[in-house]
């Protein structure tokens, strides 16, 4: 995409981030012991907690991931949001109130809390910090994605940005600060979507989207002569070239000096040559949009209906609409969206996104990206029941999810909390719904990145709503970095460094090593979000939660419920879900693309690894606590 | 066991609630692994229309997420429940043995 800077976007922008930081530092000011730092010092009103839970766990997945996966895939985006929310009645119903009675600040330390084990230490402590790496990736991706339209910049200057504005907040406060920064952006979230929301339903649906300060582009459409499946003959362009990629012929053509790329499909059993938008990149290192330079700004947002029926009848636009009414029109009309693939003509790089309609019944089923209707294979059936099980048993144990269960006083506060924001994140999640759809039919998406759906479609309804949308959406990057860089730092200053390698620090010192970790942690997910530029960042989570859910839940699960649960067992366990996730992640079709190796060659084409490596951990946290049984039970006494 | 429960009635309530706890989640787990199962196993049942004009994916989906909210209403209310029984039962015996 090619973006402006905007203005007002900005003072909101500034605006934001001083206050957040602002208020990290006020917070942070005040105590400085180590338990204030890793878990607010045990001292936060329940409901504060519940919405701050909501606006940790409404991360950059939630608000960019899910609506945009929407808007590009339908259904399947809403899969993520089903998925994500089921995942909480793990946490309360199994984990929760066991978990907050038998813990200290971390993760280690509750798994640990009943056998002083060194292995389970470095174990787990190694998973926290996979997890919550895994965890920041997308958030970081997210950042780079959202400071592209805002300030006109780079993709890797907002990573540094981000990064750079949490390490400050973590090194200068810790976990009572991004608390409230949480609550706040939690709330703000849940008020804006339905703003959003309200604003879509208002609107209906149209079949020309946008406005007059922004006139959505008109698709050209040209009817070719062909000859079998080769275009001969164009009227008034010039035929450059032509090729097959992936079943589909797309046409190079030449008019006035500039090429520019069609794909060839049939429209009522004629032959039609539809425009598709294009990034050339040219041997010398010239970028070409469209055929021409940046500055002509010849490439466009995208996503529209080229067919609305309404009670069988078809229309241009609706007018306002109910939620139900929404939903049902769309599953009766016509979408277009936009796909992506990759070419190579002589020397230049072409990224070629074009055109596909799609029946709003398709669209409003799972299947479009996770493949499993009649016909799909059983890989795609299995990546898309992996998926589901992964999002369901990851959010508990999600190591900065699970350190906010210490941040109240007591268990039935915790488990106040958490219904709190079972509601808030449940109701958000059926609005990301519409934000969704409302982003895929409204012609506002950007076809090389799908995250910013839903701060687009506030662009396109508005200025200011865009602004104030697009600085929440970076307080909350922010605020869900922050959480998990204070968990990793947690996991490396207090279960590595303090208890594995017994350095006994001083408070002060535990303090210190924390936030050098902070920094090291930092600065390695600046690394790794400029690295995974392009990709969905509800995908990326979906990963994080694998890995939670293979190294993490079966230990966490035997040992509140299994009495003959070891210590061995549950390294054991650790060690073979985080390997097995791992490295099945590491062979997927994805990584392989990443590596440049193509995502066909791939191993295998497991996209979500946790089908496999739970019960694979399951199994070995059994078979080792059976082999290696528990020589006696340490009752550790109440810090 | 448990660091926090110093009597016998508190290590009662912590039973109670984690045999409701476990119990409702299987319920869930149910109502969710149906969901699953309906995607693989009989895709076409999900694009039929069930009400209002909305598919059994989008009301099966929205009614997970709607389910999940009572449920944990329902789960804190038992567990009140539980624990402001046990608090009065406590206070009773007190009451009795002064």
């Amino acid at each position: 995409m090619i973006y402006d800077i905007s203005i007002t976007a900005l003072i909101f922008f500034c605006i934001f981030v001083g206050l957040v930081l602002g208020l990290s530092f006020y917070f942070g000011r005040k105590k400085s012991d180590s338990s204030s730092y890793y878990a607010a010092g045990g001292q936060i009103h329940w409901a504060v907690n519940g919405i701050a839970f909501a606006g940790d766990y409404l991360s950059a997945a939630s608000f960019l991931g899910i609506c945009g996966m929407i808007a590009v895939a339908g259904f399947d985006g809403f899969l993520y949001a089903i998925g994500f929310l089921a995942g909480w009645i793990v946490a309360l119903f199994l984990i929760a109130e066991p978990f907050k009675r038998l813990g200290k600040y971390t993760f280690t330390d509750a798994l640990n809390s009943k056998f002083n084990s060194r292995a389970i230490t470095l174990a787990a402590s190694v998973s926290t910090l996979i997890i919550s790496i895994f965890y920041l990736i997308p958030q970081m991706v997210g950042a780079g994605d959202l400071v592209m339209p805002l300030l006109g910049l780079p993709h890797w200057v907002g990573v540094i940005l981000v990064g750079a504005i949490v390490i400050t907040i973590v090194a200068s406060a810790g976990m009572a600060s991004t608390t409230y920064v949480q609550f706040l952006k939690g709330g703000l979230l849940i008020v804006l979507s339905l703003i959003l929301t309200a604003y879509i339903l208002k609107n209906g649906l149209t079949l020309s989207p946008g406005n007059k300060e922004n006139p959505y582009h008109t698709f050209t459409e040209l009817k070719p002569q062909v000859n079998g499946n080769k275009v001969t003959v164009v009227p008034n362009w010039e035929l450059v070239s032509q090729q097959n990629v992936g079943g589909k012929n797309f046409v190079k053509l030449s008019q006035n000096g500039i090429e520019r790329w069609f794909v060839l499909t049939t429209a009522n059993g004629e032959p039609v040559l539809k425009e598709t938008l294009t990034i050339v990149q040219k041997a010398n290192g010239e970028k070409l949009y469209n055929g021409e330079t940046k500055d002509k700004r010849k490439f466009y947002q995208v996503g529209h209906l080229s067919k609305i029926i309404v009670n069988g009848k078809e229309v241009d636009k609706t007018g306002a609409l109910g939620p139900f009414q929404y939903l049902s029109t769309i599953k009766e009309s016509q979408v277009v969206r936009f796909l992506q693939t990759k070419l190579t003509d002589g020397t230049d790089q072409v990224a070629v996104y074009y055109p596909e309609v799609i029946a709003g019944e398709k669209f409003m089923l799972p299947g479009l990206k996770y493949k499993i209707g009649t016909g799909a294979s059983l890989w795609s059936k299995l990546d898309f029941v992996s998926l589901m099980l992964a999002l369901f048993l990851g959010t508990a144990a999600l190591p900065h999810i699970l350190i906010r269960y210490y941040t109240v006083k007591t268990p039935r506060d915790a488990r106040k909390s958490t219904i709190l924001a079972i509601a808030a994140i449940g109701g958000f999640y059926v609005l990301t719904l519409f934000i969704g759809l409302g982003a895929g039919v409204n012609g506002v998406m950007d076809v090389e990145s799908s995250n910013m759906a839903a701060p687009l479609l506030a662009k396109a309804f508005g200025a200011v709503l865009f602004s104030i949308i697009s600085a929440v959406a970076f307080a909350t990057v922010l605020g869900t970095v922050a959480g998990l860089i204070v968990a990793s730092s947690g996991a490396i200053a207090h279960d590595f460094i303090d208890i594995y390698l017994k350095k006994n620090l001083t408070d002060d010192n535990k303090v210190k090593v924390g936030k050098i970790a902070a920094v090291v942690v930092g600065i390695f997910a600046i690394l790794l979000g400029m690295a995974f530029k392009g990709i969905n960042v509800s995908f990326l989570v979906g990963w994080a939660f694998a890995i939670a859910a293979s190294a993490n839940l079966p230990a966490i699960l035997f040992l509140l419920f299994w009495k003959k649960t070891s210590s061995t067992g549950i390294s054991a366990s650790i060690v073979v879900g985080i390997v097995a996730s791992l490295a099945i992640i590491l062979t997927s079709p994805t990584m392989w693309d990443k590596y440049g190796l193509g995502a066909e060659n791939a191993l295998h084409q497991m996209e979500n690894p946790a089908l496999i490596s739970f019960p694979l951990a399951v199994l070995t946290v059994y078979v080792f606590s059976m082999l290696y049984p528990k020589k006696e039970v340490r009752i550790v006494e109440a810090a | 066991m448990h660091v926090n429960s110093t009597t016998e009635e508190k290590e009662i309530v912590t039973q109670q609630k984690s045999k409701l706890g476990v119990r409702l989640f299987f319920i869930y787990l149910i109502c969710y692994a149906g969901f699953v199962a309906l995607g693989v196993f009989n895709y076409e049942l999900l694009s039929t229309t069930v009400f209002s004009g909305l598919n059994l994916a989008i009301v099966y989906g929205i009614g997970l997420i709607v389910f999940a909210v009572i449920m944990g209403i329902i789960y804190n209310y038992y567990c009140t429940k539980y624990e402001d029984d046990a608090d009065k039962q406590e206070e009773l015996t007190k009451g009795d043995q002064r």
